[in-house]
């Protein structure tokens, strides 16, 4: 592997001091499992590794029911899965971040990196696409946030300004009678990379008969994680039918813009949106205790 | 030369320090700088588990750990698995169901079956597959191996 120092900061301040010093030329470690691997292969390059994990404001999982959920950027996917609160609130997130590798990566892996590393086929950022998720961002100029939905531009890009790095990502607190959940194709059952991922949420009447709103994310169909803001306006009032459902999985369908490559046809992928996309809606719905009209 | 760092840390139970590049993986520091040859490389990218060790009581796969992360952190290797009395239970059982072939992903086998066993004592057909997902054997088709690691955990210690 390329030669490179190492930082093991003890405050966020200081991580901002050392991403500003190396003008650029550094690189933020949480888990490793995506960066240690770049590095190796020569897909990144750095001058300097600045492992966060000593920060203990990065590494915490913390949830209140005002303001809801804050991941440390470098809390480990294990961390996050075996949390009481995430796993009673929040588990249209456990459905994504749980099936991020296996146990050893579950270990190391941070939400934080896996959001950071932009992959488009990332398992994390569909469900926290859908629980409109917040990114927390330090940097020279001080914080700033930004919606997880515009933080990735590219494969493997990020919105990052030079001298930024992800702190925590913030999910709101849940609303009432809501549900969500995220679903993947892979042709494993386990350790494998999304051929196309849908996440759902749904917020219901106090009847639980009509949608009062509803948000659908979709991965790997496109060069980042995609809002499929239409589909899941299309909901906005309307009765949980099966034929809404289908309606708005089709319109999701539609924005989808996916390539073929070694793990899947354009036209499979297409399909696959159709149907998790109505599988992850009824997932939701049902987390959220509605009932469909038909 | 790159500067080196000073690392210590606890190891199978003994306290032991080591100068590394942080450039260089755990997994290439157990077995070139401290000569605990158990843990192997194969993929070296974190897919297969032949490098697994326990890391503060997280498997992990140490191929994709940087050495100079672990200072002041405690590591099991499959060398530290078996006492001075004699083989661990998952070790014999492997034996007894011959749960291998070449041998080459053996200690990561073990080694994640320990961190299983560790903190659920009693798992099922599935959890026990579905924990060894991580880890990659060419040679068995995995059924002994799952075999063993059942017997295992039903063999009183």
């Amino acid at each position: 592997m390329q030669a490179f120092d190492y930082a093991a900061p003890e405050s966020v301040e200081e991580v901002v001091k050392l991403l500003v010093g190396k003008n650029g030329d550094a690189q933020i470690l949480a888990g490793g499992t995506d960066l240690i691997v770049q590095l190796r292969e020569g897909r990144r390059s750095t001058k300097l590794v600045i492992d966060i994990k000593n920060i203990s404001e990065l590494t915490l999982v913390a949830f209140e029911s005002k303001n809801g959920l804050r991941i440390g950027a470098a809390a480990s996917c294990s961390q996050i899965c075996s949390n009481e609160n995430v796993n009673k609130h929040y588990p249209g997130l456990i459905d994504g971040i749980g099936l991020i590798g296996g146990v050893q990566i579950q270990s190391r892996a941070s939400v934080g990196g896996n959001l950071c590393n932009a992959s488009p086929a990332a398992d994390s950022i569909p469900p926290l696409i859908v629980h409109e998720a917040v990114c927390h961002v330090a940097g020279p100029n001080g914080a700033r946030t930004i919606p997880v939905d515009e933080f990735c531009i590219a494969p493997g890009k990020n919105t990052l300004a030079a001298g930024e790095f992800l702190s925590s990502i913030i999910v709101p607190a849940p609303k009432e009678k809501t549900g969500a959940s995220y679903l993947r194709f892979i042709p494993r059952n386990e350790m494998d990379i999304a051929v196309v991922g849908a996440g759902a949420s749904v917020v219901l009447d106090d009847d639980k008969i009509h949608f009062v709103s509803a948000r659908i994310a979709l991965g790997a169909v496109a060069p980042t994680p995609l809002l499929a803001s239409d589909a899941g306006t299309f909901l906005t009032g309307k009765a949980i039918t099966h034929a809404n459902v289908k309606g708005a999985a089709r319109m999701a369908q539609e924005i989808a813009k996916p390539i073929t490559d070694l793990r899947g046809t354009a036209e499979h992928r297409k399909h696959l949106v159709a149907v998790l996309v109505e599988r992850a809606l009824d997932k939701a719905i049902e987390r959220a205790g509605g009932n469909y009209a038909e | 030369m790159p500067n080196k760092t000073h690392v210590t840390t606890i190891i199978n139970g003994e306290e032991m320090e080591f100068l590394c590049e942080p450039r260089q993986s755990l997994l290439e520091v157990l077995r070139d700088t401290l000569g605990l040859m158990g843990a192997k490389e194969g993929c070296n990218n974190g897919n297969c588990g032949a490098c697994n060790i326990i890391l503060d009581g997280a498997l992990v796969n140490s191929c994709i750990v940087l050495a100079v992360e672990i200072q002041g952190k405690t590591v099991t290797t499959i060398e530290g698995i078996a006492s001075p009395d004699g083989l661990h239970a998952l070790q014999q059982k492997f034996i007894e169901h011959a749960a291998l072939q070449c041998g080459f992903c053996t200690p990561g086998f073990i080694v994640a079956s320990k961190a299983l066993l560790d903190q659920n004592p009693d798992p099922s057909e599935h959890e026990v597959r579905e924990w060894l997902s991580g880890n990659l054997c060419r040679c068995t088709g995995y059924d002994r191996i799952v075999r063993a690691v059942l017997d295992a955990a039903d063999t009183p210690t």
